[in-house]
This record gives structure tokens, C-alpha cells and sequence, in this order.
């Protein structure tokens, strides 16, 4: 690798990316105004739940989004080259060779008919001109390097032979084939038994240190990004609500989102039959968004300003921390504003739709 | 969802590189629900014993389907070097004779002579020869013609698409066989000069695949449809690969089998085809024998000598049964199931 980042521009400068869907209920706003910068190196964990804008922001960024009826605003530079203006003709040069992406399903995302073998090497003749012995050699050694055994064996059979944890480790070779210097994956593991997930993010991990990438990682678990990003964007209603660097996001979130989510993750010293944690309500519509707070019908901490006025990205108090929300956790504001809410007995309507006070649910 | 039990230990497969009894052990034992059936499911579906018998099985009838359709297809090739008589030469002593007619001069005539004393047996295999050239060249121009149509609407769809939809639609909304008369026609006369135009087999091949391009083209066109949304193209577009290579190679492989299915299908029609256009006089001419003509020219005598339409009819009906056959063979073998994934 020749390309040490020299103190430049970072690898990838996302700034105000907007990302419409233009349907027949109306524009979608699936992503709406996400900014952020990678470098080589780096990790960069992307949560939020499903419906929040994580998948169609990673898909913006690759350029690999419908033709038709897709609005796009904002920036996306690439090495310092812009190509958030640019068509699939004109990304076609990027696939594979500098951005590239495992995707979520294992089972779908392999050719069912054909050999493991040559669907990687079909990605190396992409880009590399190769002999077709070599092209098979190199497929060997990356299936070595993600951790298949027997290697030589595997080349030769078809996607169903294989388990879901060994599909997705054929699907990561597939997409370090060519070399990339951006690797994303969107959500990698949740298509995968529990006891491999750990495997495939450890996986991941080594080659994005090995190969000195930048990565992805979309997912909605806070638990898989936890000891693996650098940094970590929450997203909701396709906004970034809160970014910080992974150790600050858990020692100082500041989003009540971003607390609930973690609220969410079963803990394993629980006593059993402990009710699960779960955020009440949906997102809300992405055609007619909410005036306020996009977060504030199923908010704890919801105050008559997060219904009115949208907070704006807030610096915190660490450099590189910002969070969207008036009542921020961790803050005497907020702590105010959980108390008045549990006072007052307001909790989040489970419809999501707008808080009631709920008699006898005050403490 | 009906509660099924969740099976015993799997029937055992090495390649999982984690056992599934663990998991079903693990999962059950934390009081998650189980979805048993898709355990259930994966469970047997992996078994080496299924997956033998799946292997092993086309069945009796296809097996006798496709023993049918090498011996006619064995025979139809090898015409030229079988011990035959030529199908045109006329041995007034047999005419009209029925099959198996052990008497006189008839001996070695299995099959009997036509009303102009010409050999059955000779006249069927080499109308096959020629019936099964034209009903497997018409196919093959509608396999390539209507497979290339249907594999670029179905990929590229939206204006494209739009125009192969309607192109086909167009096709289909005329009646068939009106179709492939007309174009025998048109194809067989030179514009400006009186006859010409086409050999008859090529016309007729032609016309028969022409008529044949809007079923392949939809059956194509679907198919592309729904294995073009998959991720595994995504996910080759997200590689680099240009259309054209995920067209065919990504695509193309696994539209293949339905419409192999429907060409064998297809084949079978075209035997008709050829049948019809011929009682129809639009056929190969007289002198040739197809069993379409066999039939054409024979049904004049049908009260004195039936076994002169009766022998090609049935030929016709044993192919195209066994046609149907295989072709169902090869659309349940084929069949992707997303389950079997």
C-alpha cells in the first residue's frame, strides 16, 4: 500500500448528504442531513434501527441507490475527488477496486449457481489484469485469509455446500478481492447464528487492520460497534442524533435516543424473566416529518420545547461530540426533565405517536 | 404457526461448522422461540439420504420419456446410415398395405406402405428427421431471439422494457397459427419476383420460431425479473461487474432452467406447428416427408389405409408427450427453492 494518508483531507468527507425518495405518498426523507469524515484506519460504526436511514446512507455513499425517483443533495468526496454528483457509469471505477460492501444476507448474496471460486475471481478479473491460474491462486489465499478452511476444497463448491458463517466470510473475500481502501458492511451479522457473529466482526476487524481500511459498520446493535469503532454515529429518522468517539459515546451519551438503544440490549446478568427493554412506538413517517424533535414521541424526557422546536447539532463537552436534543441525558436539564415527565406521569404513548400521561404510571 | 416438534439430531452434516443440534439445544434451552419448522426444514434438507434421493429421482415416465425421445432423435440422425428404404421409392406392391403384414412381397415392411406403395417405416424416420430439425431449430431461434429479448427487458426494465412488453404483447395478441402462415407465405416469395424467397424448411423454421419468441420472451422476461432484484446482483454490481457480465453471468445461468423447461415445451409445439401449417398447405412440400405432411397427404385415404395417418400421429403424440415429460422434469429439478438454498 502506497497511499499513507499524508495530514490531508481524509479518505471520505460526507457533508449535509441528503437522500429523497420520490413516491407516490410523497418525498421520503430517508437520509436528511448527515455529515462526517473517515480516514484509512479507521472504524466508523453507524446505529440506529431499522427505518433510520443507516442502510440508504451507506448505499448513498457507494452510489448504489435506484435510478429513478432519487433526490440527492449534499457532498461525498473520495480522496479528495467529489462523487456524490455521480452516476453508476461513473462509479463503476470505484466498485470493487476502492469502495466496496458486504451486505447483510449471506444467503442472498452469493450466486447460487455459481462455484465460490468464481465469484471471486470474477471480481479480480474485474479489476486486475490477471492470468486466470493467478486470479485462482489469489482466490485461494483470500479465502485463507478470512479464515476458510481448506481453502482449495471450498473453491470448487457452490454457495449452498457452505454455512451461513462461512457464506459470509466468502462474501468478505469477495469484497476485499480487489483491494479496497473503504470496506462497508452493512449490518454483516445479523443474517448469522449468534455464535458466529463474534467470528465474522472479529474477521472484519483483523483485515480492516491488516489491509489499513477504512470500515462501515452499519449495524443496530450498540454491542457489536462497542469495542470495535472508532467512532460512532446514532441515526434516527435519518438523522444523525448523536456522534461521538466510541469511548465518549458510552461514558457520556448525551441523546436519549442513544440511551434507550442501549437500554434495549438484553443484559446477561439479568435475573430471568426480566422484561426486555424496548423503545415504545415506531419511528416516525419519513414523508411528513415532525415539526420538533424527531425523536421526542417516544422520548422520556420529551418537553414541551422537543415537540415545537428542532435542536440542532450540539457541540459537548469532549471535542468531536455532538448530540441533537434540548434535554440532553447526563444533564441537569435533562435529569429536570425525566423528573417532571415521571411526576406528571407522562410516558411515551406505545403507538408512538404523542405523549399522554398514563394514569398510575407515576412512581 | 402450528407447533411442530422440534426434531431429533439432524441426520449429521460435517460441512456445518457448527453442530445444529448445539444450536437447537442452545435456543430452546433459553426459552427463545424456536421457529421448528425452519429448523426442521434445514435439518432434512441437508441430509445426505434426501439429498441422494433427490438426485437419483426422474421417475419411471422420465425415464421413458427420454428413452423415447434418443431413440427417435437416434434414429432421425442416423437416417442415412440405417439399412432403409428410400422414402420415395414407389413398390406398387406394398401400397396401402397395413402394418406387420407378414404376406408376399410386404416382408421387412414393418410398418406397411402409403396409398403410393412407399416404405412407413422409412417415410416416419426420415419425416422425423426432418419434423424434429425444424421444431428444434424454430425453438432455438425463439430460445435465442425471444431469451435475449426477455433477458434485456427483464434487466434493464423502465423504457426498455416498456418497448420488449409491448413487442411481445403485440406477437402474442395474433392468433398463432394465422401468424406462422402468414409468415410462411411472406417468407417463401421473393418480393418482386414469382416464388423464390426461402427454402420451405428455413421458412418454416423461421415462421416457427418467430411465433415462438413472445412465450420464451415472457417466461425469460419474468424470470430476469425477479433474479435481477436479487442481492447477489447487487452485490456484483457493488464488485465492479458491468451490465453485460451480470447479465450473463450472473443472471443468465440461473434463468437458464425455466427456460430450458419451456423450450422442451416449446419443441413439442413446434411439432404441432409443423402438422398444422402442413394439413394447412403451408408445410414442406409433398415430395419431402415430415409427419406433418404424412398426416396432410394421408387423411385424403383415411377410410382405406388409417395406418398411414395413425403411425406419424402417434409418433407426434409419443414425442410430444415425452416432451412434456421432461420438460417438467426439468423445471421440479431445477426449481430453486429459496429453502434448498
Amino acid at each position: 500500500m502506497t497511499d499513507v494518508p499524508t495530514g490531508r483531507e481524509p479518505l471520505l468527507v460526507v457533508d449535509e448528504v441528503k437522500t429523497h425518495f420520490d413516491t407516490d405518498r410523497g418525498l421520503v426523507h430517508a437520509v436528511d442531513g448527515v455529515s462526517f469524515s473517515l480516514d484509512r484506519g479507521h472504524t466508523l460504526g453507524i446505529v440506529g434501527e431499522s427505518g433510520s436511514g443507516k442502510t440508504v446512507l451507506s448505499r448513498s455513499i457507494m452510489g448504489l441507490l435506484p435510478k429513478r425517483d432519487v433526490v440527492r443533495h449534499g457532498s461525498i468526496r473520495f480522496e479528495g475527488e467529489e462523487i456524490g454528483n455521480l452516476g453508476p457509469k461513473s462509479m463503476r471505477r470505484f466498485w470493487g477496486a476502492h469502495m466496496a460492501m458486504v451486505f447483510q444476507d449471506p444467503m442472498t448474496s452469493l450466486n447460487p449457481v455459481m462455484k465460490i471460486g468464481r465469484q471471486i475471481t470474477e471480481s479480480i478479473h474485474t479489476h486486475l489484469d490477471v492470468t486466470r491460474s493467478f486470479a485462482d491462486e489469489l482466490a485461494v489465499s483470500l479465502l485463507a485469509s478470512v479464515r476458510v478452511p481448506d481453502p482449495e476444497r471450498r473453491m470448487d463448491e457452490y454457495p449452498h455446500q457452505l454455512s451461513g458463517g462461512l457464506r459470509q466470510r466468502v462474501c468478505i473475500a469477495v469484497a476485499l478481492a480487489a483491494g479496497p481502501q473503504l470496506l462497508f458492511a452493512d449490518e454483516p451479522t445479523t443474517a448469522l447464528d449468534v455464535t458466529v457473529q463474534a467470528q465474522v466482526l472479529d474477521l472484519l476487524e483483523a483485515q480492516q487492520r491488516e489491509r489499513y481500511m477504512a470500515l462501515v459498520l452499519v449495524t443496530h446493535d450498540l454491542g457489536v460497534v462497542a469495542g470495535r469503532a472508532d467512532d460512532v454515529i446514532v441515526m434516527y429518522a435519518g438523522q444523525v442524533v448523536e456522534q461521538a468517539p466510541t469511548p465518549t459515546l458510552f461514558a457520556q451519551m448525551r441523546m436519549p435516543y442513544t440511551e434507550a438503544l442501549l437500554q434495549s440490549i438484553p443484559k446477561v446478568d439479568d435475573p430471568p424473566h426480566t422484561r426486555l427493554h424496548a423503545i415504545p412506538g415506531r419511528p416516525p413517517s419519513l414523508v411528513d416529518v415532525p415539526v420538533g424533535c424527531r425523536f421526542a414521541a417516544r422520548c422520556e424526557y420529551v418537553q414541551d420545547r422537543c415537540q415545537a422546536e428542532q435542536p440542532p447539532l450540539l457541540d459537548g463537552p469532549t471535542p468531536g461530540h455532538r448530540y441533537r436534543c434540548w434535554f440532553p441525558v447526563g444533564t441537569p436539564e435533562g435529569r429536570a426533565a425525566l423528573e417532571r415527565n415521571r411526576a406528571a406521569g407522562i410516558t411515551p404513548a406505545a403507538d408512538g405517536t404523542t405523549a399522554v400521561p398514563v394514569p398510575g404510571s407515576a412512581p | 404457526m402450528p407447533e411442530r416438534p422440534v426434531p431429533g439430531p439432524p441426520t449429521g452434516d460435517a460441512r456445518v461448522d457448527e453442530p445444529l443440534d448445539d444450536l437447537v439445544g442452545a435456543a430452546t434451552g433459553r426459552g427463545m422461540p424456536v421457529d421448528a419448522g425452519t429448523i426442521e426444514i434445514a435439518a432434512v434438507e441437508t441430509g445426505p439420504e434426501v439429498r441422494r434421493r433427490r438426485r437419483r429421482g426422474i421417475g419411471v415416465a422420465g425415464w421413458l420419456s427420454l428413452g423415447w425421445i434418443v431413440l427417435v432423435v437416434g434414429l432421425a440422425l442416423l437416417a442415412p446410415v440405417l439399412p432403409l428404404d428410400d422414402p420415395k421409392e414407389i413398390n406398387t406392391a406394398i401400397a396401402r398395405r397395413g402394418p406387420f403384414a407378414e404376406a408376399g412381397s410386404a416382408s421387412g415392411h414393418l410398418l406397411g406402405g402409403d396409398y403410393n406403395g412407399r416404405d412407413m417405416l422409412s417415410r416416419l424416420i426420415w419425416g422425423g428427421r426432418t419434423t424434429l430439425l425444424v421444431a428444434s431449430a424454430a425453438v432455438a431461434v425463439g430460445f435465442v431471439l425471444g431469451g435475449a429479448l426477455g433477458l434485456l427487458g427483464g434487466y434493464f426494465r423502465g423504457k426498455v422494457d416498456l418497448l420488449v412488453s409491448g413487442l411481445l404483447d403485440v406477437f402474442l395478441s395474433i392468433p398463432a397459427v394465422i401468424l406462422a402462415l402468414a409468415l410462411v407465405v411472406i417468407l417463401r416469395t421473393q418480393p418482386g419476383t414469382d416464388g423464390g424467397g426461402l427454402d420451405p424448411v428455413a421458412a418454416l423454421i423461421l415462421a416457427i420460431g418467430l411465433v415462438s419468441i413472445p412465450v420464451l420472451g415472457r417466461i425469460t422476461r419474468a424470470s430476469t425479473l425477479s433474479w435481477s432484484e436479487r442481492e447477489f446482483v447487487l452485490a456484483a454490481r457493488a464488485q465492479g461487474a458491468t451490465h453485460r457480465r451480470i447479465v450473463f453471468r450472473e443472471v443468465l445461468p440461473n434463468v437458464l432452467p425455466a427456460m430450458f423447461s419451456i423450450a422442451l415445451l416449446g419443441i413439442a409445439v413446434a411439432i404441432v406447428a409443423e402438422g398444422t401449417l402442413s394439413i394447412l398447405g403451408a408445410g414442406v412440400e409433398a415430395g419431402t416427408p415430415t409427419w406433418g405432411n404424412m398426416i396432410a397427404i394421408g387423411r385424403t385415404q383415411l377410410q382405406r389405409a388409417p395406418h398411414v395417418v395413425f403411425e406419424p400421429a402417434i409418433m407426434i403424440f409419443l414425442t410430444v408427450l415425452s416432451l412434456n415429460m421432461l420438460g417438467d422434469v426439468v423445471r421440479s429439478r431445477f426449481d430453486v427453492r429459496e429453502g434448498g438454498l
